[in-house]
């Protein structure tokens, strides 16, 4: 019954593979799950949209080589280039919510009786599903019983329909998408507003500086953290604007209203669509175009770091 | 003579068994095992409709085991592509002509020709039988179809005094009255597109014919020809008398209907599944009423729009004798009378020997199919174009009928991409 026990007689003189490097493996350790889900789903997806626009594919048969056709076919379609256009100007004008944003939480950065019920109703868009803004402002603009022409007409303005107009239809959408954008960055500028020293403030002000130059010289350059963010929010936001589209035109009235993510799922996916490799093809420039925002955010986000 | 068609039956069965190994008639006998069905009719009224056929089916078969999956229409669409090859049901519902033709040319559908060449469904389904061919193969069967045509105010007609008309001066003269009354003549919400495809298909088959319609939707003639563009000079006809009415591409066809309940607008060129949303929005039978699209080339054979709703089997499904068994049931003349009346789908039956329902307007479809539509029957544009052109031409269609001055600019970029595409 007794199990002799032989006594170790040769202790391990040195320590184990993973005791000697346990400060340098631990950390990838604990990444490695994050690093497989994030190269599995963003990665090497990537890399397979690079290779899927070399290709003529329909999603069912056989995928043809087609080299850089679908690239020289983009250069030619007119639809890409509405889109392209779109795609700026939601960019540029999209960037208004960080100014109106900022105007916003300046405007309720202040302590009055029931301030706290003000601030959640602006931010309150920002709460609400993009579909539902989408379907509120289609409604507004609805040329047969929309609030716009009614209040229009008031001012004795003739009737617009803002949706139907290829030329004005991606600005009535961007319009829509300030809406929940704008509560978005005025929330970012409260809690920043909340951090101000309020030392610099008095210090400011015995300089003599107030409205705004005190805003432009004191505020302002303490807001640059906020400020930041909102503009990677916002640039992202635009890039990838897609369900308002969706929403209220559809693309329309015949194509001036998308943006290449929106005309990329149209190539692809949607009802007539399934020309994969079109599709991953005008993927692959919104990628590009993104890449270059990406790359200067995080090279400001290095740069800050390394500064501190 | 009772016991003889059992006993045909029954031989018929027995070669069918020593044939190709099929289980016979599903009257003949039980089935067992599993089926599986996939439907894209996700509305409330085609559901019911459709979960009760299939009750009906697994009442004849208790030994069977049904499963049935219904998927939203729109979503359906999408996801057909994914269960084809990955994880196919026994049965699937889909839509005839040229919307089969990516599935078969990948060979993810069933060639059922065997079936047609049944004497049952040979004789009874003859007049969709084109619509399911490819290849000389047939790859799937009917279950409903709707008429297309001009619904239109009845009460607001009798008040100006007008009749139906029948060629396209009549039609013309027509729209100028309603417009003088402060009306317009037709709603049309092209927000989505198809539409205006229905616009041109009429125009087109009535201008130049079903079989001119038809090269087209195969390729074989440019958009710039001429006979094109003889189509769109009609159509810019009433765009340019105003006849349409204003800011439709804001609409979707849905939100164009208050504009004829409200009366201010008097037709509307639309499929049958419409009047029961004008009937829901208060239209009596006194207000509506339809006439066929009128002619337009004088001599030239009139042509129809029916859209057909089919069932196919996947060519990985499992159950294929169950599912030929069902397709059988679901194309039998009884159960076509029955799905078909106005109380589930209220459309018309695809067998001959069914019996359509007493309801003004599918008799009235049934006849203009029947008898009043020598030239063809055309699915829809976006179903008898290959997807990509339909997607482009929808597009430049509702261009049109906004910015009619943009016709050349249009129809050169429509041949650029048929070049493409065929």
């Amino acid at each position: 019954m007794t199990v002799a026990t032989v006594p170790d007689m040769n202790p391990p003189r040195r320590k184990s593979f993973y005791k000697r490097n346990e400060i340098a493996l631990t950390p990838w350790l604990f990444l490695t799950p994050g690093i497989l889900f994030f190269a599995v789903y963003v990665i090497i997806p990537i890399f397979q949209s690079f290779n899927l626009s070399l290709y003529a594919w329909d999603g069912l048969g056989e995928a043809r080589y087609v080299g850089m056709a679908n690239y020289q076919e983009l250069m030619t379609d007119r639809a890409f280039e509405v889109s392209l256009w779109n795609n700026v100007k939601w960019l540029a004008f999209y960037l208004l919510a960080i100014p109106a944003g900022l105007f916003i939480a300046l405007f309720l950065n202040q302590t009055v009786v029931g301030i706290r019920l003000y601030k959640s109703l602006f931010f309150f868009p920002f709460v609400i599903s993009q579909v539902v803004v989408g379907l509120v402002f289609a409604w507004f603009y609805n040329p047969s019983f929309g609030l716009l022409n009614t209040a229009l007409g008031w001012i004795g303005l003739g009737p617009i329909n803002v949706l139907g107009d290829p030329t004005m239809v991606t600005y009535g959408i961007i319009a829509a998408g300030l809406w929940p954008q704008t509560a978005y960055c005025m929330i970012l500028y409260l809690t920043g507003l909340n951090a101000v020293d309020p030392e610099q403030i008095e210090a400011g002000r015995l300089d003599g500086a107030k409205g705004f130059r005190m805003l432009w010289h004191i505020i302002l350059p303490q807001l640059k953290p906020a400020t930041f963010i909102c503009f990677v929010v916002t640039i992202i936001g635009a890039l990838r604007s897609f369900d308002l589209i969706s929403i209220m035109t559809n693309g329309g009235p015949f194509g001036s209203s998308r943006v290449l993510s929106f005309y990329m799922f149209e190539k692809a996916l949607s009802e007539y669509g399934f020309r994969m490799g079109y599709g991953a093809a005008i993927a692959v420039v919104l990628f590009l175009i993104m890449l270059v925002f990406i790359a200067y955010f995080l090279w400001s986000m290095f740069r800050e770091e390394r500064g501190h | 003579m009772h016991s003889m068609l059992k006993a045909s039956i029954a031989a018929l069965a027995t070669t069918a068994v020593l044939a190709g190994g099929a289980l016979a008639d599903g009257h003949g006998e039980k089935l067992s095992g599993d089926l599986k069905i996939f439907l894209d009719t996700s509305n409330p009224a085609p559901r019911a409709t459709m979960e009760d056929m299939i009750a009906r089916f697994a009442e004849m078969h208790p030994d069977l085991n049904i499963e049935t999956t219904v998927i939203d229409r729109e979503a359906y669409k999408t996801q057909i592509r994914n269960f084809l090859t990955a994880n196919a049901p026994d049965v699937a519902t889909w839509y005839a002509a040229n919307r089969m033709t990516p599935y078969v040319s990948a060979g993810l559908f069933e060639d059922v020709s065997d079936l047609w060449a049944e004497e049952d469904i040979a004789t009874n389904l003859a007049s969709t039988k084109g619509a399911m061919t490819i290849d000389d193969k047939q790859w799937g069967v009917p279950y409903t179809y709707y008429q297309w045509g001009i619904y239109y105010r009845e009460d607001i007609f009798n008040e100006l005094g007008l009749e139906e008309p029948t060629t396209w001066e009549q039609e013309k003269a027509n729209c100028q009255v309603i417009l003088d009354s402060g009306r317009k003549c037709y709603t049309i919400g092209s927000k989505f597109l198809w539409t205006a495809g229905g616009w041109f298909d009429y125009l087109n088959m009535r201008t130049n014919g079903f079989d001119f319609h038809m090269e087209l939707a195969r390729g074989e003639v440019p958009w710039t020809d001429d006979r094109v563009r003889a189509t769109f000079a009609n159509w810019r006809e009433l765009i340019d008398m105003g006849a349409f009415i204003d800011n439709h591409q804001s609409y979707s066809w849905q939100e164009a209907l208050p504009f004829m309940v409200r009366g201010e607008a008097t037709a509307y060129l639309m499929g049958n599944f419409s009047v029961a949303q004008f009937r829901e929005a208060g239209l009596t039978e006194d207000q509506l009423d339809f006439y066929q699209f009128p002619a337009i080339t004088e001599g030239l054979e009139l042509a129809e729009n029916a859209p057909t709703d089919t069932f196919h089997i996947p060519a990985n499904a499992e159950n294929k004798d169950n599912a030929r068994a069902f397709l059988r049931f679901v194309v039998s003349a009884d159960n076509q009378t029955l799905i078909n009346n106005g109380e589930n789908l209220g459309q018309l039956p695809v067998n001959a020997s069914s019996s359509v329902d007493n309801d003004e307007f599918l008799n009235q479809g049934f006849e203009m199919l029947s008898s009043n539509s020598p030239g063809g029957v055309a699915q829809f544009f976006d179903r008898d174009f290959p997807a990509e052109m339909a997607a482009e031409a929808m597009q430049g269609l509702q261009e049109f009928m906004v910015f009619p001055d943009n016709l050349d600019d249009i129809l050169n970029r429509l041949e650029s991409v048929r070049q493409r595409v065929y």
